[in-house]
């Protein structure tokens, strides 16, 4: 068993870099989720492992460095809050362009502009969505839990090198900010096991020499290219689709939401089942690739679908484009930096799905 | 067992730092638990509050609404969290600069006088645990040599001089609790 430990989840997501062998760290700090940067430059993993960890004097600086440092193979990544992920687009668009593997860690806060330094689950679309310009995914992937903060970590790794695409860490200032008890992973070398291949750090005489690069002034060579980068976002949702079904086997009505919110449905189910409504939970726990076929199969079972997000309802279209129409999809939230409660969820599902739909 | 716990004053009272010796000593334990700092426009107001979960089973949300056991250390929070304990819930408070006292008949309400003992003391800086002795006075989910691991834990080495000191504090508070008659 690994070690134990109570921890915030900016903490884990710090500590599980080191111990996932990653090689580099560039961030600036931006509340809520300054305690990753904070952990690291007290942590000093260039003494434990030699991993570097660098303060950038920017955000739109620290995505460049991590678009430098991904180029020779090494596991690197940053983390930042909603503000600004929005100013690292740019680089983000080039890293998918140009295939590089690394790690970027969204710990959301309420927008739009500055907005709040509150929870929020309202970057969705700019996570799911592409976010920067140019026809591209970023695999993203939604802790609900200090331990999953931890996890996913070495996860996003994993499958950032296995199709050579940015991942991100899509949480929220809610589990960023909260302590769990959590079994920390035994680390693993800082040697990247990966293919090795493409990486620029200078030519062999046995090779061409490789190039990495997001411009390409063929229209022709660009078309091919985005086939190729569709290609991939197919496999990606053949391969990996990830989520949690909670009671979901005898449900008539399904709340469908990640991240905290799921960790509030949980409980909304709890009460739900005690007033005699069956309520399940359907938890996308890769919001790239979203799970729309266990959706799909789920919308035969079940009478109506709640997304429970804090937005203004944003997963709730994919939600719908994977139910087809067939049964009612509502959205609840509070947003704006604003948490709904278990009680507030359940009242929404009452009103919303099992009142209209009974 | 599931204990949903609030915790609430001002900042400086060692509200947030109360919740993680509980979440540490449920750790020491065996327990799952979780710790939600206050996130609200509240904190503005310079009040300081978070939810302490401890369970047997898997923690769903570690945001609430309701609770098991309120523990209120100034007038702001008694007149916040009073209604949203649970019927035959437990709800503790501090009676330092309180002026409107609880009213509720359908839930256990007692009293610690800690501040005041604090000061008798010339210390304030154990107050915290002696609120902490009398809850588990009141409601004992945790043994007290888990506690006291917690505390180590929880606690930097340099300050594990002042265990002793803060295990005296946690026998006071158990000692000083007692039950609150409500007014009819």
């Amino acid at each position: 068993m690994g070690e134990i430990r109570l921890m915030k989840g900016n903490e884990a997501i710090a500590e599980a870099a080191i111990r996932a062998g990653c090689d580099a760290y560039f961030g600036y700090p931006i509340t809520p989720q300054s305690e990753v940067l904070e952990y690291l430059m007290a942590e000093k993993p260039h003494e434990r492992t030699g991993m570097v960890v660098l303060q950038a004097e920017s955000e739109v600086a620290a995505i460049n460095m991590v678009y430098g440092a991904a180029c020779t193979g090494k596991k690197v990544m940053t983390s930042s809050s909603s503000p600004g992920i929005s100013l690292m687009q740019e680089g983000i668009s080039y890293i998918a362009g140009a295939e590089l593997p690394c790690l970027i860690v969204n710990v959301v806060r309420g927008g739009p502009g500055l907005g709040t330094i509150q929870p929020s689950q309202a970057d969705y679309f700019q996570a799911t969505k592409g976010g920067g310009h140019g026809d591209y995914r970023l695999i993203v992937l939604a802790p609900s839990s200090v331990q999953e903060m931890a996890d996913f970590v070495k996860l996003a790794f994993d499958l950032a090198f296995k199709y050579r695409n940015p991942a991100m860490i899509l949480s929220d200032g809610v589990i960023g900010q909260m302590m769990e008890k959590i079994e920390l992973f035994e680390p693993i070398p800082r040697v990247n096991e990966f293919d090795q291949s493409w990486v620029t750090t200078g030519k062999t005489p046995d090779r061409q020499r490789n190039i990495i690069t997001s411009l390409n002034l063929d229209p022709y060579l660009q078309e091919e290219h985005n086939h190729h980068l569709q290609e991939k976002y197919a496999r990606m949702r053949r391969e990996d689709v990830r989520y949690e079904a909670i009671a979901c086997d005898d449900a008539d009505y399904l709340f469908v939401a990640y991240g905290s919110s799921a960790r509030i449905c949980q409980k909304a189910v709890q009460l739900a089942r005690k007033k005699g409504i069956k309520a399940g939970l359907l938890r996308p726990i890769t919001l790239f690739p979203f799970p729309e076929k266990i959706l799909g199969d789920l919308s035969q079972s079940v009478k109506g679908m709640l997304a429970v997000e804090m937005s203004a309802g944003q997963m709730v279209e994919d939600v719908r484009l994977a139910v087809n129409g067939k049964i009612p999809v509502e959205h609840f939230g509070r947003f704006g930096g604003v948490v709904h409660s278990p009680e507030e969820v359940l009242e929404a599902l009452e009103e919303k799905i099992v009142k209209p739909v009974v | 067992m599931t204990e949903e716990i609030i915790i609430a004053g001002f900042g400086g009272q060692g509200v947030l730092s109360m919740g993680k010796i509980l979440a540490y000593s449920g750790i020491m334990q065996n327990m799952e638990v979780s710790w939600m700092p206050s996130y609200g426009p509240e904190m503005r107001g310079g009040t300081a509050n978070v939810t302490v979960i401890l369970s047997d089973e898997r923690i769903s949300s570690p945001i609430l609404n309701v609770y098991d056991t309120a523990i209120i250390l100034n007038q702001q929070s008694l007149d916040k969290f009073e209604p949203k304990v649970k019927p035959g819930g437990l709800l503790l408070f501090d009676n330092n600069g309180i002026t409107r006292y609880p009213v509720r008949k359908d839930i256990q309400v007692c009293v610690i006088e800690a501040t005041a003992e604090a000061v008798r003391m010339g210390s304030g800086r154990v107050f915290n645990m002696m609120v902490l002795g009398g809850f588990l006075k009141l409601k004992p989910v945790l043994e007290i040599e888990n506690v006291l691991k917690g505390l180590q834990k929880s606690l930097p080495p340099r300050h594990h001089h002042l265990i002793p000191m803060n295990e005296q504090a946690i026998r006071r508070g158990m000692e000083l609790v007692k039950p609150f008659t409500v007014a009819s």
